[in-house]
């Protein structure tokens, strides 16, 4: 067995409204090229195994499997896809490499959201078919319905909920990669149109096209690739209820108990005090919020007094999403949590360039699968 | 076998049974709309088709030539940016006779898909498309073969550009 994981490859491209010049294809190759490169390995003679993150639906291909290996150099090799968040497919390669089988394990995602013409119907297609779809709502409800709760539980408002979008979209200026930087008041943020009240159309993440490939390896290979391995100290995931009738609407359940899995294995008792910053889910603003609580960086109803007092600002004592999130880097589908993650390595690896933040030694990256769903992952990471 | 039962147990469904409503099911359609970027070496291939011209690609680590065209030598894993056109012939690796049609119906006459081997491309590598202006027992493996195209002014950078392959000789 290997008792020890390491990210030692990062590679990405995007993330952009539209990318019409790249087929998904040649997206997935760029990626894979960068994080080879990064890595210093030949994926036809080094890598042993891969695994990629995608949804059917969301490719417009079934059995979309089958047409990821060409490009990642993984022809002939042992491939797998799963339906998840790309922060699953982080912990099914971690996995891989645990076993003690495979020293040197790739996980993929990628975003083509933009040949999806028709997003909200297909995400409709994620409601229970019998039960919750005849009612034709726009997906969009569950959010809205998980928010109110959210805020008439704890207390939160929607003032708080908006400068989540004004601190993300502000940190997305700093990141080259990010689609959605901007300069916003929070009167700017809430002046917006409805989109399922409380939810306001400026809380709710744009889209992206993009890819990321990490490229991840034993201890023993890790030494021998790179003098920088971002090590994973623990993965974790869960999924809640998936019934509309009978979740918790006001709390991320799925994200809690992905929480205290992840910190079992890390060791990690108090994470306030033992985690230096996170890149958490935040989709809709709303949500960073509720994770921020899941996760035990604070007790429910405390995480909008800490964005509006900075506490989560760059400079704060708790960094959340210097990269800008969902919210200014663009929502990327199957491959979010891979996003989030691909912030945390590189702050660990001191390469985030301007909004580098000092002295950091262990991050979080948590991940969620977007409306209907109640499942998450998370990662913690260091260096 | 079956044809010795005389009974089947159970109660049996009728398609009347769905149209008087006595069996209670949900119906609806999914609005999946898709538009997929061609990228670099599709984009070009498409382009070439539109231009009556069969676009391959060489690796020049493993001088394979390749068709359709991609960016990346799956083999290699090494850049394809060496684009060579093939010739609008070539042999027949295998075909299959389909008397079925993609929605389900019953045909006469079969549809016939081959993967043709394009002359200038390396051994195995060839193109998925149809037969045609050929008598179907007559089709065989090995078969020279050559691509009928619309006329120019009425291409679009398809697949369909080629309207099928027909015979070299008369068989």
């Amino acid at each position: 067995m290997n008792e020890r994981v390491a990210i030692v490859g990062l590679g990405w491209v995007g993330f952009r409204p539209v990318t019409p010049e790249r087929s998904y294809k040649e997206l997935m190759y760029e990626a894979a090229l960068r994080a080879y490169a990064d890595a210093g390995v030949n994926p036809r003679r080094d890598v042993e195994t891969f695994v990629t993150v995608a949804e059917d639906f969301h490719e417009g291909t079934s059995i979309f499997d089958e047409y990821v290996p060409d490009q990642l150099g993984a022809a002939l090799k042992p491939v797998h896809t799963i339906g998840g968040d790309g922060l699953h497919g982080l912990a099914a390669a971690y996995m891989l490499v645990r076993t003690g089988q495979f020293d040197l394990v790739v996980v993929e995602g990628h975003s083509k959201v933009s040949n999806l013409l028709t997003l909200p119907e297909v995400t409709a297609y994620a409601q229970d078919p019998v039960l919750n779809r005849p009612l034709r709502l726009n997906t969009h409800f569950v959010a809205g319905l998980e928010m109110n709760r959210y805020l008439h539980e704890t207390g939160t408002t929607r003032e708080q909920c908006a400068s989540v979008v004004v601190k993300n979209r502000y940190n997305a200026l700093s990141n080259p990669s990010a689609s959605y930087g901007a300069e916003l008041t929070l009167e700017e943020v809430l002046a917006g149109p409805p989109l399922a009240w409380p939810l306001g159309r400026r809380e709710a993440a744009e889209q992206a096209d993009g890819a990321i490939v990490m490229v991840l390896a034993s201890e023993d290979r890790a030494r021998h690739l790179t003098d920088r391995p971002v090590w994973i100290l623990g993965v974790g995931w869960c999924n809640d209820s998936p019934s509309l009738e009978n979740r918790d609407w006001a709390q991320a359940i799925y994200a809690r108990e992905a929480g205290r899995m992840a910190y079992r294995q890390a060791g990690i008792g108090n994470p306030r005090d033992q985690i230096d910053f996170a890149e958490v889910d935040d989709v809709y603003a709303y949500k960073e919020l509720q994770a921020l609580e899941a996760l035990g960086f604070c007790r429910p109803g405390e995480a909008g007094e800490l964005t509006e007092a900075g506490v989560t600002a760059p400079d704060g004592d708790l960094p959340i999403n210097v990269s800008g999130g969902s919210l200014g880097v663009g929502h990327v589908l199957d491959a979010t949590g891979l996003a989030r993650a691909l912030e945390v390595a590189l702050q660990l690896r001191g390469e985030a360039g301007p909004r580098q933040l000092e002295d950091v030694e262990v991050g979080l990256a948590q991940s969620w699968r977007d409306v209907p769903t109640t499942s998450g992952a998370v990662v913690i990471l260091g260096n | 076998m079956t044809a010795n039962i005389k009974e089947f147990p159970g109660t049996p469904l009728s398609e009347q049974d769905f149209a008087e409503g006595n069996i209670l099911f949900n119906y609806d359609e999914l609005r999946g709309h898709f538009a997929w970027d061609t990228g670099i070496a599709i984009g070009r291939y498409l382009a070439a088709l539109k231009e009556g011209i069969i676009l391959g690609a060489r690796c020049t680590t493993c001088r394979k030539i390749v068709v359709p065209p991609r960016i990346v030598c799956e083999w290699c894993f090494r850049p394809m940016h060496e684009y060579i056109p093939l010739q609008d012939t070539g042999t027949v690796n295998t075909f299959s006779l389909c008397y079925v049609t993609w929605d389900v119906k019953r045909i006469e006459e079969p549809e016939i898909p081959a993967v043709i081997e394009i002359d200038g491309a390396s051994p195995l590598h060839g193109i998925m498309h149809m037969l045609g202006e050929v008598d179907p027992p007559k089709v065989h493996i090995g078969m020279r073969v050559q691509a009928v195209w619309k006329p120019a002014e009425e291409r679009e950078g398809a697949v369909t550009d080629i309207l099928y392959f027909r015979p070299l000789q008369e068989v």
